[in-house]
């Protein structure tokens, strides 16, 4: 069985009014270095059977046709292999 | 998990010898917790109920008072409203956002449930000053999760208030109303079934949230209550949503005897709700539940309170038919259990016998406490209050303050963020008028919906500010031109144990009992909330009233804006001058006390009459109430509202000018009407006894307020309108 | 002429664009189950607001599959009239067939307002019965309306005369202070090039009776109507 890490984020240039909401926070509670905060999805899919190459290929297909939106997002693909 | 004594479910020393003598034995902790959630006053209602008796609940236009999941009035054409406003304040109070929610979802299917489609939501807030960053916190995530949930659903929020006062600071209070449209012959009853009838569970799976929210929801604020975090559950607008659809489907179909709700003590309570009524017993499997979470017990189960769950008792062969309409909608429904006829509770898990209770010592058999209730020492000091003492703000500038009162300014900040248009039935938007107004598509009529309740009144005199309550949902339904039908109450108050609260919730509920009878506004629903403390102190009594109307006409409402210029303003009902508990001493001289204004139910009630016979008679062009802020408040509110300014002249009779302006005493409204009607309007007050007296006219773009003929306000609409619109806003950046 | 509006699970506007089409208009109409494969029949599509499959992901993101999409995507690329309208526009995002995404409104709130439309084109099935730079009243409830696109994509439906609605003041003004969401350029409505399927975020369903507090919704159904009429003959 594997385990499928994936985070969805916007992509540069897009504004995140909610990652700009929470510097915002951050800095009044005195987080003075906090330059940039991007908020972004993290999302968890186990997958039984096949091997490690063909998931990752069946994994991308997904973001790239629901999970994430090409127009707005970027995704990255994590995979381990668990019992 | 470590198993919880009988003390930590809540229940007293004698309440578990009781059981143990029920039982002959002692109850294992199955039977433990399902008797400790049975039992607690959210309920059992085992406080309050020696005291809901003495509302009226009866009258020609009732179609179900008390007792069932909700009240239902006649509103003709075969048609009925169905609605009930309940509590989340524990749970909100922990976690803002889905405390909220869940409000609301619990409220909706308790409408559903009776075959009704819900067509409108209001709410009740109630919340600690503004200036407090927890508070900010709690009342933009209430009112988020109030919005994203009913939204979602496509329940338009039509209206409701919201209050800030220190007494709420570590206690807010969020009550949900939903009010849903049903044709009679339609509506369900949580009638027992037949024997060998199955149970369905359908909606979401069970897990561990919310165990023990029944008995959680009994308990004074504590510390301790922060670490009881995961009893809060997560609410599923989407699973909701396909649940009504389903569920109204399957009521149009004719396909169940018995709906009820999986709300507080989650499988017990609903089971045992159903298999009451005639007197029958049930057998149920836990292991059947579909669970979200492995290796839950027997107990977590039973008493889960996870949301957006249906308990369904088919009609006999229609299960596959059900099937089908379930599975449409994408829900899995699984049976649990069957009816019996042996009057017992009994809980399997696979073949093996967890437990078993009588099914009425569960809900006819939880204890009563008749309590004695205790004047306070406050209630005489409060009343020790002499105005005299206190100099007199300037009045142009106190108007200003009052107007950016979060309690006076606008809910813009609020109601934005609901949406209060789908379901296209909206003929009166929030802000617009003292009650919302919606039509019913393919028909004349349209119906009004109003929730009130000034807490501070009711803190100062609970006799008094209970009648208040009532009587100014009612005048709130008038002054669209709304009949007032019936109303459903959330009475939240402090801990009952205290002869002090106790002594608030009788004074309260007499008040309100005596208000509802001589309108013909009986209770028909309702729901209790106590232990609203902290270590602070408890919160003001408030005994929240959701009233409904009806509007034979709905192109005959009224609006609280004025109209055009020229027109005459007048005040229907007496020129009074009593400040106590007004908004205007808590303002401006920071004072809570004082003698609240005497009320005249017979006044009060001519006055509504007026108001109907007005409309009626398309006489009157706006409409407002006089409540928060007095009298210079709403002339302010109506300016606003219309974009226009107004000249009145007023007679202060030598005496000072804050105590008519800002004097908050009920039973007065104020209106606009063109100068032509004005004999007819004199000879409907007449008629009526009501006292009327011109004030001055719309127009221009100043409001101005002269003492026989002096000018001493004079304030330019649009900054007025700024204040006013912007102030929550302000506190909310 | 016959209108389809299309039921997602979790639609909640359906039965409100039903009533305007059935009631107001007073045109054949009804309603399509998500699980159908055909459009067969109809001359118009209405993908109506609300919160299809709880916005769960991104709101239009799980409609977008839905059984019904292929044949409304077959039907629009035919020259058939779509009107996505709030979450109706969010899934013809999502399903491609216009350009663009949404993100959550600047203010992270969901906002219920009415607000002020310049309409910028006269000449659509959509509008046809309006005037360009004729200022509109039509309100707004939703929380995801704050519209995106690349900048070749925003000149492409600048050049191509795509944006139908954009947010103003009462009197026309296309400045940030107006625009309720954030949305890029203030758009509130645009259509594909051939100009037969509109997304919009307002809600003209809700404002096509004078009891509901005016009726510039009306219009947009009006012109709807006219151009099948037109194109009918």
């Amino acid at each position: 069985m594997f385990k499928a890490n994936i985070f969805v984020t916007l992509k540069n240039g897009v504004l995140d009014p909610q990652g700009e909401a929470v510097k915002k926070s951050l800095k009044v509670l005195d987080y003075g270095q906090v330059e940039e905060v991007r908020i972004g999805k993290y999302i968890e899919v186990w997958l039984e059977g096949g091997d490690r190459d063909s998931a990752l290929k069946e994994l991308e297909e997904m973001s790239d046709r629901l999970l994430a939106n090409p127009v707005i997002e970027d995704y990255r693909v994590e995979i381990v292999e668990v019992e | 998990m470590k198993e919880m004594t009988y003390k930590e479910m809540g229940l007293l020393d004698e309440e578990y010898e009781q059981i143990k003598e029920i039982l002959g034995r002692q109850p294992n902790y199955l039977e433990l917790g399902m008797f400790s959630v049975m039992w607690s006053e959210h309920c059992g209602y085992k406080n309050s109920r020696p005291l809901l008796k003495n509302f009226p609940t009866e009258g020609p236009q009732v179609i179900q008072g008390p007792g069932e999941n909700a009240g239902v009035v006649d509103i003709g054409d075969g048609q009925a409203l169905v609605f009930k406003i309940e509590s989340h304040n524990h749970p909100s109070a922990i976690e803002p956002y889905q405390g909220a929610a869940t409000g609301v979802g619990g409220i909706v299917r308790d409408i559903f449930t009776m075959g009704a489609r819900p067509i409108a939501s209001l709410n009740s807030l109630r919340f600690g000053n503004l200036d407090d960053e927890r508070v900010k916190q709690l009342f933009s995530g209430v009112v988020a999760g109030i919005g994203d949930y009913g939204n979602c659903l496509g329940i338009p929020t039509v209206g409701g208030e919201v209050y800030f006062n220190p007494a709420y600071q570590g206690n807010p209070l969020v009550n949900a109303m939903c009010v849903g449209l049903v044709n009679k012959e339609e509506i369900a009853y949580a009638t027992a079934s037949e024997i060998g009838s199955p149970l369905m569970l359908v909606g979401a799976r069970t897990g561990r949230d919310g165990i023990h929210g029944a008995t959680f929801a009994s308990e004074e604020l504590s510390e301790a209550s922060q670490e009881k975090r995961p009893s809060v559950q997560v609410g599923d607008p989407f699973m909701e949503k396909l649940l009504i659809e389903a569920c109204l489907e399957l009521i149009k179909e004719d396909l169940v005897a018995g709906m009820q709700d999986l709300g507080a003590a989650g499988l017990t309570s609903s089971i045992a709700e159903s298999a009451s009524k005639k007197g029958r017993g049930v057998i149920v499997d836990v292991s059947r539940v579909p669970r979200r979470e492995t290796g839950m017990i027997p107990y977590e189960v039973m008493l889960s309170e996870s949301q957006e769950r249906m308990l369904i008792v088919p009609r006999e062969g229609k299960e596959g038919r059900i099937g089908e309409i379930f599975d449409k909608w994408g829900l899995d429904a699984t049976v649990i259990g069957e009816v019996t006829d042996d009057g017992m509770f009994k809980v399997f898990e696979g073949s093996v016998l967890v437990g078993a209770v009588p099914v009425e010592a569960l809900t006819e058999g939880c204890p009563v406490y008749v309590r004695k209730g205790l004047e306070p020492p406050y209630y005489r000091e409060c009343h020790d209050f002499n105005i005299d003492n206190l100099a007199e703000c300037d009045a142009g500038e106190a108007l200003s303050k009052l107007l950016a009162s979060p309690n006076i300014a606008s809910k813009k900040w609020v109601y934005n963020q609901y949406d209060h248009q789908v379901m296209t039935n909206s003929a009166i938007v929030p802000g617009d008028a003292d009650a919302a107004v919606l039509r019913i598509k393919g028909y004349q009529k349209g119906v009004a919906l109003a929730t009130d309740c000034n807490g501070r009144m009711v803190y100062l005199d609970p006799y008094q500010g209970g009648m208040m309550a009532v009587c100014e949902g009612a005048r709130n339904l008038a002054c669209v031109g709304a009949k007032p039908l019936a109303l459903t109450n959330c009475l939240n108050f402090g801990s009952p144990e205290n002869p002090h609260i106790y002594w608030q919730m009788q004074e309260a509920i007499k008040g309100m009992s005596e208000a509802a009878k001589v309108l013909g506004t009986p209770v028909v629903s309702g729901n209790v909330s106590l232990y609203n403390e902290t270590v602070d102190g408890a919160i003001f009594p408030t005994p929240v009233v959701g009233m409904v109307g009806l509007l034979e006409d709905i192109d005959k409402r009224c609006q609280m804006a004025f109209q055009d210029e020229g027109d005459l303003i007048i005040l229907l009902g007496r020129a009074r001058e009593e400040l106590g508990g007004s908004e205007y001493l808590f303002v401006c001289h920071g004072v809570e006390k004082g003698s609240v204004p005497e009320i005249d139910l017979e006044e009060e009630k001519n006055l509504i009459n007026l108001l109907l016979s007005l409309t009626e008679a398309d006489l009157v062009k706006s409409c407002h109430d006089i409540s928060e802020g007095g009298l210079a408040a709403a002339l302010a509110e109506s300016s606003i509202k219309g974009s226009t300014g107004f000249n009145v002249d007023l007679d202060f009779k030598g005496s000072r000018k804050d105590r008519f302006l800002f004097s908050e005493a009920p039973s007065r409204v104020v209106a606009s009407l063109d100068e032509k009607d004005l004999t007819a309007v004199r000879n409907l007050s007449a008629q009526f006894g009501i006292e009327i007296s011109i004030l001055g006219k719309v127009g221009g773009n100043k409001m101005i307020f002269n003492d026989h003929g002096i000018e001493f306000i004079n304030l330019e609409v649009q900054d007025a309108a700024k204040i006013w619109g912007e102030a929550i806003e302000c506190h909310m950046k | 002429m016959k209108f389809g509006i299309i039921v997602f699970p979790g639609s909640n506007c359906d039965a409100d664009c039903y009533h305007v089409i059935k009631e107001v208009m007073n045109q054949p109409v009804e309603y399509i189950w998500h699980k159908e494969n055909t459009v067969a029949g109809f001359d118009a599509l209405i993908l109506p607001g609300g919160f299809s499959y709880g916005d769960y992901l991104r709101t239009g993101a799980i409609a977008r599959f839905s059984p019904i999409m292929p044949a409304v995507i077959d039907f629009a690329e035919q020259g058939g009239l779509v009107i996505g309208i709030c979450n109706g526009f969010q899934i013809l995002l999502e399903a491609g067939l216009l350009p663009g995404a949404m993100l959550r409104n600047r203010s992270l709130k969901f906002i219920c307002k009415p607000v002020f439309l310049k309409v910028n084109r006269a000449d659509t099935p959509f509008t046809n019965h309006m005037k360009v730079d004729q200022v509109v009243r039509i309100p707004v409830a939703h929380g995801e309306g704050n519209y995106f696109c690349d900048q070749n994509t925003l000149q492409s439906l600048k050049d191509n005369g795509q944006i139908i609605f954009t947010y103003c003041s009462e009197d026309g003004q296309e400045l940030p202070e107006f625009n309720p969401n954030g949305s890029l350029a203030n758009i509130a409505g645009i259509c594909n090039i051939k100009g037969n399927v509109l997304g919009m975020m307002p809600h003209p369903e809700r404002c096509s009776e004078e009891i509901l507090g005016g009726r510039d919704g009306f219009y947009i159904f009006d012109s709807m109507i006219n151009w099948l009429e037109e194109v009918g003959k």
